[in-house]
């Protein structure tokens, strides 16, 4: 019973959301819509378990003096405060200039920023790492990325400054081949990779509505 | 040749034909009916243009409404000169209402351009979807049917996948160098496809990690995720009879901030030193923050997500990206399991089917452009 249950429900539920995308009416949509608030009630709850699982992680490292036990104060003080100036003021929380918007816009939004900003940084590497022409196929690659990097900024306006003779050629010929390399040979292999994740989508979701995949019960197949 | 020149004419006829019958249904001038594939509750109105919209100073028009047994029409919507539909979001679905347009030139009283009756009403299949749902039913029915052959036993052959190949070896890789594995199942939640493939993937890893000891470190993005995830292990370490091996807390919720996951992830490699590192599911700008710093920490990388946009950054960075499907096919793979097996051969079979299809269609697109027949439009797809 214990797994024949959630393999039921699994089941019975997989198959009425796969009708109902194809029932526009508004009974169909009633129930995709209080499908979605369910989400969010479960969703609310794991929340819950997993803030008390952050907790309990930090505190232990805390308590038993772990390796690097200070960025886990750091952790659980961050956790404090944002708890602390949320629920000061209720839903106020959220108005401009509270406690929790101050830390928001003015702590979390620039540490969120210096992360994202460090991908130009790895960009720079990792193309840094692949662009070297060993083979034949990194040689292609490298070719086809200066030319789409090349046609997608206006390199032209600066080479006619330089009265650089090939001017006329980059404006006219590079961007037109960066757009056809990206529009076909490029959207091509997507397509062909989006046409297998489809199919593997659905496979997927098959073998779990008809119980063939198990794993997400826990134990195995 | 020359049923090829007959065919053509009755074509050409056919088509003629079909134009005369066209023009000679005279466009009422204005129209309302219910909004097709909706969930009710709309009706469409369309006019045509008035001739006083060339006058100077018109106003617009206005739409007017009636129910049945009202007297009056009431004004529902103004509308700007040019514009010549609108939609009643506000009718009750099954009253047959009627509709009136009034041209409002800049002087006098406004002229009535017509009036057309319709009655919202909910419908119970969207047939904009009828490809998706002939897709659907193929599909499955094939994935079925092979799934029940390979149960009867056929011998399915499966082409060898590098990337999964290659996890026994970085499994006893960090096993030799006494270094944990990290395992990130990604930004996706628990109802993404990606996700649950990444977590199906993750018991194989565990069941291999429990059997050498190995620590395993789960950060999760998401709380519904680690609660499955942590199940998973859980039951792996179980099904290999060392329970007690398993740690609580080695699968953990981190936060469901995108950048502030990645900076804990970051710290725990660099921290850490993992000797292996997955990245399973969906991933977003992420990817290449994570997998270039687990390649600065010298980790072997293990990398496979359906986000096309991000492939590139995981072939990059990582030793083996699975790729796309490569992610689903993952559990069939490692388990060897006829009834997985069976799945992946019925994807393989409508892969050819839909590669078939495009070269068809393809061939009837360039036929109808040349022609001007109507081919195109069995290959025109309904949004929404």
């Amino acid at each position: 019973m214990r797994r024949e249950l959630p393999l039921a429900i699994c089941f019975i539920m997989g198959v009425i959301m796969t009708v109902q995308f194809f029932i526009p009416h508004r009974y169909s949509q009633w129930l995709f819509e209080n499908m979605l608030r369910w989400l969010i009630i479960v969703f609310t709850f794991a929340l819950i378990l997993g803030i008390l699982s952050l907790i309990k992680l930090h505190i232990q490292k805390v308590q038993y003096r772990r390796r690097d036990w200070l960025y886990s104060i750091v952790a659980l003080t961050g956790l404090g405060l944002s708890l602390v100036t949320g629920f000061m003021k209720g839903p106020e929380s959220i108005s401009e200039g509270q406690p929790f918007m101050t830390l928001y816009n003015y702590v979390q939004i620039p540490m969120q920023a210096t992360m994202f900003s460090l991908l130009a940084f790895y960009i720079a590497s990792a193309a840094f790492r692949t662009f070297r022409a060993r083979t034949l196929e990194a040689t292609l690659l490298l070719i086809a990325a200066v030319v789409v990097m090349l046609g997608r900024v206006s390199f032209a306006a600066i080479f006619k400054d330089l009265s650089l003779g090939f001017s006329t050629w980059v404006e006219s010929w590079l961007p037109g081949f960066a757009e056809w390399v990206l529009d076909y040979p490029n959207m091509a292999a997507k397509r062909g990779i989006m046409i297998g994740i489809g199919l593997g989508a659905i496979s997927t979701a098959l073998k779990i509505i008809l119980g063939i995949e198990r794993s997400w019960l826990g134990g195995g197949d | 040749m020359k049923n090829l020149t007959r065919a053509f004419t009755v074509f050409l006829f056919y088509f003629a034909a079909t134009a005369l019958t066209a023009a000679e249904e005279a466009e009422p001038p204005v129209t309302a009916r219910d909004v097709p594939n909706d969930a009710g509750g709309a009706v469409d109105i369309t006019w045509l243009a008035s001739p006083l919209e060339k006058e100077e100073g018109f106003q617009g028009y206005d739409v007017q409404r009636r129910a049945p047994g009202k007297e009056a029409f009431e004004t529902i919507a103004e509308i700007t000169p040019g514009e010549a539909v609108y939609q009643d979001k506000e009718a009750e679905d099954g009253v047959p209402y009627e509709y009136r347009v009034r041209a409002l030139p800049a002087e006098g009283p406004p002229v009535v351009l017509g009036v057309s009756g319709a009655a919202a009403s909910g419908q119970w299949f969207n047939t904009r979807r009828t490809n998706v749902l002939v897709g659907v039913i193929f599909v499955t029915t094939v994935i079925v049917f092979f799934i029940y052959r390979a149960k009867g036993g056929a011998e399915l052959f499966v082409r060898k996948i590098a990337g999964l190949e290659a996890v026994d070896e970085a499994i006893g890789r960090a096993t030799e160098m006494g270094k944990p594995i990290l395992y990130v199942t990604g930004l996706g939640d628990a109802s993404e496809i990606s996700t649950i493939a990444a977590m199906t993937i993750l018991a194989k890893v565990a069941t291999k990690t429990a059997e050498y000891e190995t620590p395993l470190i789960v950060p999760c993005y998401d709380p519904i995720v680690m609660m499955v995830e942590k199940e998973m292990v859980r039951e792996a370490y179980a099904e290999v009879g060392k329970p007690d091996a398993f740690d609580e807390d080695s699968v953990f919720y981190v936060t469901t901030s995108q950048f502030g996951y990645v900076a804990a992830v970051d710290g725990i490699m660099v921290r850490e030193r993992p000797a292996t590192n997955f990245y399973m599911g969906a991933f977003y700008a992420e990817s290449l923050i994570l997998a270039e710093t687990g390649a600065a920490t010298g980790a072997i990388q293990i990398a496979g997500t359906d986000r096309v946009t991000q492939l590139p950054f995981f072939i990059t960075a990582c030793d083996y990206t699975l790729m796309g499907e490569e992610l689903y096919a993952a559990t069939a793979y490692l388990s060897r399991d006829p009834l997985f097996l069976g799945s992946l051969k019925g994807q393989d079979w409508s892969k050819a089917v839909i590669i078939t299809a495009m070269v068809i269609g393809t061939a009837l697109l360039i036929v109808s452009v040349h022609l001007g027949t109507g081919f195109a439009k069995l290959f025109e797809t309904g949004a929404g």
